[in-house]
């Protein structure tokens, strides 16, 4: 099936003030879906001279995301850094197996029934869509606004290379492996509270975002749950009201349906986004663990060498190695977490409001289209 | 012109032992037009009595005997279900048990509703005795009239006649309609009721959910440092816990307005079906006499012929008795056509009304949901826009 969609700005729904610096603005106007693959258009318009033009617009794929933010991750100088989280892939299994099914059960339904519920199909095809679309936008945004990243050489080549970029993704493959991939991800967690915290603001941020994260995992689980009995319960309604209509009585199945897919993309949306941000936080923690280890460790090699009166110096010098890298990272990681909290607080809000507003305005739709109905029927 | 209306209650079902009883009252309103009469413009009368779910049965087999032959449509009773009432009789004292309760009760008074309704059958003796003498004495033979059995009755019926579908007469053609009709819209509904339970599970489902959902909330609630957004989390989880009351109440009214109110129509359908096949074998009793008649003139004709004069006697006798059969049937074949068109015209009505005022209850009760559900957003609004 071939979908394509104009997704022009529109709300961002878990991250405020992105894409305002004038000098590097991007985003992605549309985006085509041929089987499994979507196609971004990633649009760039800049004033900074380090680029060839002021304005230019390359086709990526989801694999280059992921390519671009796993170098990211892996360059050391960014270890002071949350690195935004990846995208996730785009995953249209969902209405897919739907479709599937419908299509099977066509015989059992009357035409008014199956158009109704191929209409709700497709528009849940491109809630996924714009979905996708809008947090691949959203992982570029954050990145245009960070005044470090922003000027990282592999994120301009991913924004202006005008060729395929997958060369370049299957020799960055082979490079790094999987060596950020294969290290454990329950084994962060050990590390870090096994590490004893010198800095009163790292042992409360460990505190909060290990217990933080394990809530806010649960929470994303149980609103994902909630929202998939909410969509079978709208499921129902339209079968209700396509025999009932064939029995000619009148129907209101819009309502359920609608406050299903909005809710979705406001408080899950949300608890996910978070979730993996709040996973990119935990790791930054994790680095600056093992820069303390090192740092540790370095200690303990150096009082050796003393012992030993053997290569003094070298020991020394690897010592204040570590103690800068681990103080940079501190240093470093203090700010940017200080500001993840806000930006936090600040996306929570928005989000909790907007969602608040619609739930009012469906019920309020809602009741106006039953008393409508029940008038209707009274009166007959 | 009497008129007169009458409302049925059934209230308090009370355990006595392992079962229960019910209490109904009628509320008979009278409104006499009738100048000669003595009785006051308007008389209330209001009587109850207590009866058992045995009773209710015994009462539909007493009515089906004599009427169904007539052509009546008889109101089918509530089903008998042997895991509900197991449940009861051990004692069980849990919210489904009392769920089945309340269940059997609405069920009970819809089936008295339309009883007493029903013009004829309200004149008939059996019904004023369960409608007013203190205490009846146990139906037996009431198990044949589980909801299984009684349909079986029904399918045993129409299997034997569906093998004719000889058109009568041109007024049949009408029949012949209101047969297929009901036939299809019987299968509508079925498909419907399928539905409207998966709708009832969902919404179930979702209760469970949306309340897992709340727990979740107000735990990231508690480890959220930002204390405005700690509160607006805690203030969302109670949202959420309000929701999942709504959720409740409305799974309840899917229920027992909706699911119930075409669990009711399924069987009236096929009671209605079951009408009209009594009218196929009352006409086909009416044909087979014709023919044994016709028989029995020929067995004249050939004993005429053969000279057996005290055989010709008895054969006489047998004509004579066998015309009057065929008289006989024919007449009651009329008259049950009359009876059946007149009972499915006055069911129609009511069927139609009942679905109206069902389903304006139902779109009420969403109305309802909806209004809370605005009142409780509303007051969440503010804790959002709180947040600093």
């Amino acid at each position: 099936m071939g979908v394509a969609a104009s997704c022009c700005g529109g709300a961002r729904s878990v991250s405020v003030d992105l894409n305002n610096d004038a000098s590097l603005l991007i985003d992605i106007p549309d985006a085509l879906c041929e089987r499994d693959k979507v196609k971004f258009t990633v649009h760039t318009k800049t004033t900074l001279s380090s680029f060839q033009k002021p304005d230019f617009s390359v086709p990526r794929q989801h694999e280059d995301f992921i390519w671009l933010h796993d170098a990211l991750v892996e360059t050391e100088d960014y270890a002071g850094l949350i690195i935004p989280p990846a995208p996730p892939k785009p995953d249209f299994e969902s209405p897919r197996e739907k479709m599937h099914k419908l299509g099977e059960g066509e015989a059992t339904m009357t035409k008014e029934e199956y158009t109704k519920m191929k209409q709700e199909l497709e528009a849940e095809y491109l809630a996924v869509f714009k979905k996708t679309v809008q947090v691949h936008e959203v992982f570029l945004q954050r990145l245009s606004s960070h005044p470090i990243l922003s000027k990282d050489r592999n994120f301009q080549i991913f924004l202006e290379y005008d060729q395929d970029l997958s060369v370049r993704r299957k020799n960055a493959k082979e490079t790094f492996g999987s060596f950020f991939k294969n290290m454990v991800k329950s084994a962060d967690e050990v590390i870090i509270s096994g590490i004893k915290e010198v800095d009163d603001f790292f042992e409360q941020e460990k505190t909060f975002l290990l217990d933080y994260s394990s809530k806010i995992k649960d929470s994303t689980a149980r609103a994902e749950k909630m929202t998939r009995s909410h969509k079978n319960v709208a499921d129902d309604y339209i079968h209700i009201s396509a025999t009932l209509n064939s029995l000619s009585v009148d129907d209101n199945t819009k309502v359920e349906g609608r406050v299903a897919s909005d809710e979705e993309l406001k408080l899950t949306e949300l608890l996910r986004y978070y979730m993996l941000d709040i996973q990119a936080a935990k790791d930054l923690l994790y680095r600056r663990a093992r820069a303390l280890a090192d740092y540790e460790n370095s200690n303990k090699a150096l009082d050796k060498a003393r012992l030993k009166s053997k290569d003094i110096t070298q020991a020394e010098e690897h010592q204040q190695q570590c103690l800068q890298k681990f103080d940079k990272l501190s240093e470093s990681g203090k700010r940017e977490l200080t500001s993840f909290k806000g930006r936090r607080v600040v996306a929570f809000r928005k989000n909790l409001i907007e969602m608040a507003e619609l739930e009012i305005k469906h019920a309020k739709n809602n009741m106006a289209l039953l008393q409508g109905c029940i008038e209707l029927l009274k009166s007959n | 012109e009497d008129s007169f209306d009458m409302e049925v209650a059934v209230t308090n079902p009370e355990k006595i032992g392992k079962e229960y009883i019910f209490f109904f009252t009628i509320f008979e309103l009278m409104f006499g037009n009738h100048l000669e009469t003595t009785l006051p413009m308007f008389r209330n009368r209001t009587f109850s009595v207590w009866r058992r779910f045995s009773d209710f049965l015994g009462l539909y087999e007493k009515l089906s005997v004599k009427h169904s032959l007539n052509g009546c449509i008889i109101p089918p009773p509530p089903e008998k279900s042997v895991v509900g009432m197991t449940k009861v009789k051990v004692g069980k004292d849990d919210s489904s048990s009392a769920d089945f309760v309340e269940r059997r009760r609405a069920a009970l008074e819809r089936y008295l509703q339309r009883v007493v309704c029903h013009p004829s059958l309200l004149q008939d003796p059996d019904v004023r005795e369960f409608l007013e003498r203190d205490e009846l004495p146990r139906a037996v033979g009431t198990h044949t009239l589980s909801g299984a059995g009684f349909l079986k009755m029904i399918n045993r019926a129409s299997d034997a006649v569906s093998k004719m579908t000889i058109k009568i007469s041109d007024s049949d053609a009408w029949f012949d309609n209101k047969l297929q009709e009901v036939e299809s819209e019987e299968l509508q509904l079925r498909k419907l009721h399928a539905v409207v339970d998966s709708l009832v599970n969902h919404r179930k489902e979702l209760c469970g959910n949306t309340a897992v959902f709340a727990k979740s909330m107000a735990m990231l609630g508690n480890s959220e440092d930002n204390t405005a957004l700690s509160r607006a989390l805690s203030q969302l989880a109670e949202v959420e816990d309000k929701m999942e009351t709504l959720h409740q109440e409305q799974a309840a009214s899917d229920f027992f307005i909706l699911a119930e109110l075409l669990a009711d129509y399924i069987r009236l359908l096929g009671a209605v079906r079951g009408c009209f096949e009594q009218r196929m074998k009352t006409w086909q009793r009416w044909q087979e006499a014709q023919s044994t008649l016709q028989k029995k003139r020929e067995v004249e004709a050939k004993l005429l012929w053969a000279n057996k004069p005290d055989k010709l006697q008895q054969a006489k006798e047998e004509i004579t008795e066998w015309e009057g059969k065929v008289t006989q049937y024919e007449r009651d074949f009329d008259r049950i056509s009359v009876t059946v068109r007149k009972e499915f015209l006055r069911f129609e009505k009511e069927k139609s009304n009942d679905f109206k005022s069902q389903i304006v209850k139902y779109l009420e009760s969403l109305l309802q949901s909806q209004q809370r559900h605005v009142k409780f957003w509303e007051a969440f609004l503010p804790e959002a826009k709180a947040i600093a």
